[in-house]
């Protein structure tokens, strides 16, 4: 059976051309970068073509760009540098909707005695300004927040944000995990001080990650150990999948705006008729300003693990908020901080595409879906008199 | 990704016994919609042998909740009531072939169900809300159930409790109440000891302690020199074990069932006595 695979926000296929780039570099050439012989020592100019790669796709200057492990290091990072960096400092600001690299590190500081503000957001995912703006002071050492949520896609308004804490001299991180590759951004006028990017999101292999640091901004490292990465980041470089992360984000800096059409066409549609052809159905997250490969829709009466079971026998991929599927019993933090009711959560997929999607999966998801969706329905205790209208 | 037997995935794909029985001769409700799982159960009972004929579920809830309702409906139709009523959720379970731990709580609910389809027969009123002790709020879980899966169940952590009935699974507020309730279960309280009057343990509560006793303090030492044991049999308080591995013709044979008394003896009782079966 064909996979067709729709859960690109839990990681993506690493592209052909990626892994024709980064073969080498696992087989024949494994030399150290810091050798002194041309065998490791020649690889350093790779790397840095793979830093200016990464670089330009966000308009930064390439010796603004770190590579760490992974997006979650570079989340942790980010902020462990900022405590470090002002340490008379004792208040973090986040969001209640952030990736738990973030959500549970800035919780693992506060246990340690910072103190943390989560902002709220309305039913439709968005940020509570006035919340955002009191909660600032002048114990604020760093705010971060999310530049798109990974579970509905909802886009905050980082620029707006940048902004009012540039005037506050307050230092900002973004996780823009989710966003690199997705939506164009350019940190010569977006105003944050530090981002962070994952490489397996945007078809670059797992294990690779990066943190963009504005050039001014005071950085301690997290990771302890030799000179790598302008002793910014120690250990031994991660030379294959640096390349790659570099191949992948020129790939998307090529052709991302068109991507962006294509991923809103193809993901529009699958909404447009599921809404259209399922009842009692529901979008979380605010349509206007949102990723353009994700959408996050609750069908009532069901349950997520349910849906996405009777998926998997189609060999379609997706993912869901439902508490059934997080390993713990507790539904997604993030529909719950949007206030979205439980029985909705319960039943929630989200659906997020790659370049790599066709309008055939969206035709094939679309065939079954309803059919699923129905059948559950009949197995559920609730619904019923609504149904039968 | 669950590991889910092919059973359960069998009976989450093609359950059986799904929708109504209209005018049931009785209906169980367990769960709700915000809890994330829930059950009806509707039975026809054939009054003159007190025997389910038929056995119908809907249910709201993740795979492993659509099987164990089928499950249990299979396990019950041609069943007496009686009969019906010694089904566990320790035999749904088993009758899936077995389901991921965290998944437990599921066949609790079919079990629950059941018992609530069954008092509905008999015309029982279920107490009213208020008047059970919520333990877990976030869940709904109250005291009672806490402690009748504990029991059943043999459960000793309040992991094995979340597992079970999803209490302390949510804000983790109820966490050091779950504990107090495994502590006064599965625990001999101290209390102010009087002269001529021992402590009385249940039978259940003693099986479950004299069990304890040789997981954590017993085997773990006998394992030590190359030897195990296996419990064979509590009748009162005379325990029958079985020696096994480097143990089986040890000539320490005898001093280490000694042992094993005096300790059974420490932890569990003075009347305890220990035979080798």
């Amino acid at each position: 059976m064909k996979t067709v695979y729709f859960d690109n926000n839990a990681t993506t296929k690493i592209a052909p051309e990626v892994f024709g780039e980064i073969k080498p570099y696992l087989t024949d050439l494994y030399g150290n970068p810091s050798s002194m012989h041309t065998f490791g020592g020649g690889l350093r100019n790779k790397i840095e073509e793979a830093r200016a790669k990464v670089a330009e796709l966000i308009g930064a200057e390439p010796e603004e760009i770190v590579f760490m492990s992974c997006g979650t290091e570079s989340d942790n990072t980010a902020l462990m540098s900022a405590v470090e960096s002002y340490p008379q400092k004792r208040h973090m600001v986040t969001t209640r909707v952030e990736h738990p690299a973030v959500f549970n590190f800035v919780k693992h500081l506060a246990r340690r005695g910072l103190r943390a503000t989560f902002l709220p957001v309305d039913s439709s995912g968005r940020l509570d300004m006035d919340a955002f703006s009191k909660a600032l002071d002048d114990d604020t050492s760093v705010v971060s927040i999310m530049y798109a949520n990974n579970e509905t896609g909802v886009i905050f308004p980082i620029e707006e944000i940048g902004e009012i804490l540039r005037e506050r001299k307050i230092l900002f991180h973004t996780d823009a995990v989710q966003a690199v590759g997705k939506l164009p951004i350019d940190v010569k006028r977006l105003p944050v001080d530090m981002l962070s990017l994952s490489g397996h999101k945007l078809h670059a292999p797992k294990g690779i990650g990066a943190l963009y640091v504005r050039k001014g901004t005071r950085f301690y490292p997290y990771i302890i150990g030799g000179h790598q990465e302008n002793g910014r980041r120690a250990g031994t470089e991660n030379v294959a999948s640096i390349i790659g992360l570099g191949k992948a984000c020129e790939l998307a800096s090529k052709n991302l705006e068109k991507e962006t059409a294509y991923l809103s066409k193809l993901r529009n549609k699958l909404e447009r008729n599921l809404l259209k052809n399922c009842p009692d159905v529901r979008i979380n997250g605010d349509t206007e300003h949102r990723l353009p490969n994700t959408t996050n829709i609750s069908f009532e009466y069901v349950e997520g693990e349910a849906i996405l079971l009777r998926l998997n026998e189609y060999g379609i991929c997706a993912s869901s908020g439902s508490a059934c599927t997080s390993g713990s019993l507790e539904p997604s933090h993030v529909l719950r901080a949007m206030g979205i009711p439980f029985t909705a959560i319960h039943g929630s997929i989200r659906f997020s595409l790659s370049r790599y999607n066709t309008e055939a999966e969206i035709d094939k998801v679309l065939e079954i879906m309803p059919k699923i969706i129905k059948e559950l329905r009949e197995l559920s205790p609730f619904g019923k008199e609504k149904i039968k209208k | 990704m669950w590991d889910y037997t092919k059973k359960v995935k069998e009976f989450f794909l093609h359950p059986k016994n799904v929708g109504e029985i209209k005018n049931p001769d009785a209906a169980g409700e367990v769960g709700s919609m915000i809890c994330g799982d829930a059950l009806r159960l509707t039975l026809k009972i054939d009054r003159k042998n007190n025997t389910i004929t038929d056995a119908k579920f809907q249910t709201f809830g993740c795979a492993s909740a659509i099987a164990s309702s089928s499950a249990l409906t299979e396990l019950i139709k041609g069943k007496t009531i009686d009969e019906a009523l010694k089904i566990g959720n320790q035999d749904i379970a088993e009758y899936l072939g077995g389901l991921p731990k965290e998944k437990m709580h599921c066949s609790v609910m079919g079990r629950e169900a059941l018992e609530a389809a069954i008092a509905n027969f008999r015309g029982e009123k279920k107490p009213p809300e208020r008047e059970e002790k919520i333990v877990c709020e976030c869940f709904e879980v109250s005291e009672e159930k806490i402690r009748k899966v504990a029991i059943e169940n043999h459960l000793t952590t309040v992991e094995d409790i979340t597992n079970f009935t999803k209490a302390g699974g949510g804000c983790g507020n109820c966490i050091p109440a779950i504990e107090a309730i495994l502590k006064d279960i599965w625990f001999v309280k101290p209390v102010p000891e009087k002269p001529g009057a021992p402590k009385k343990l249940t039978n259940l509560q003693k099986i479950a302690l004299i069990q304890d006793v040789i997981e954590k303090e017993i085997r773990p030492r006998l394992q030590a020199d190359g030897g195990d044991i296996e419990l064979i049999d509590i009748d009162g308080n005379k325990v029958i074990i079985g020696l096994r591995a480097m143990c089986v013709g040890c000539l320490m044979g005898d001093v280490t069932v000694k042992g094993i008394e005096n300790k059974l003896k420490e932890l569990v009782s003075e009347d305890i006595t220990v035979e080798v079966g």
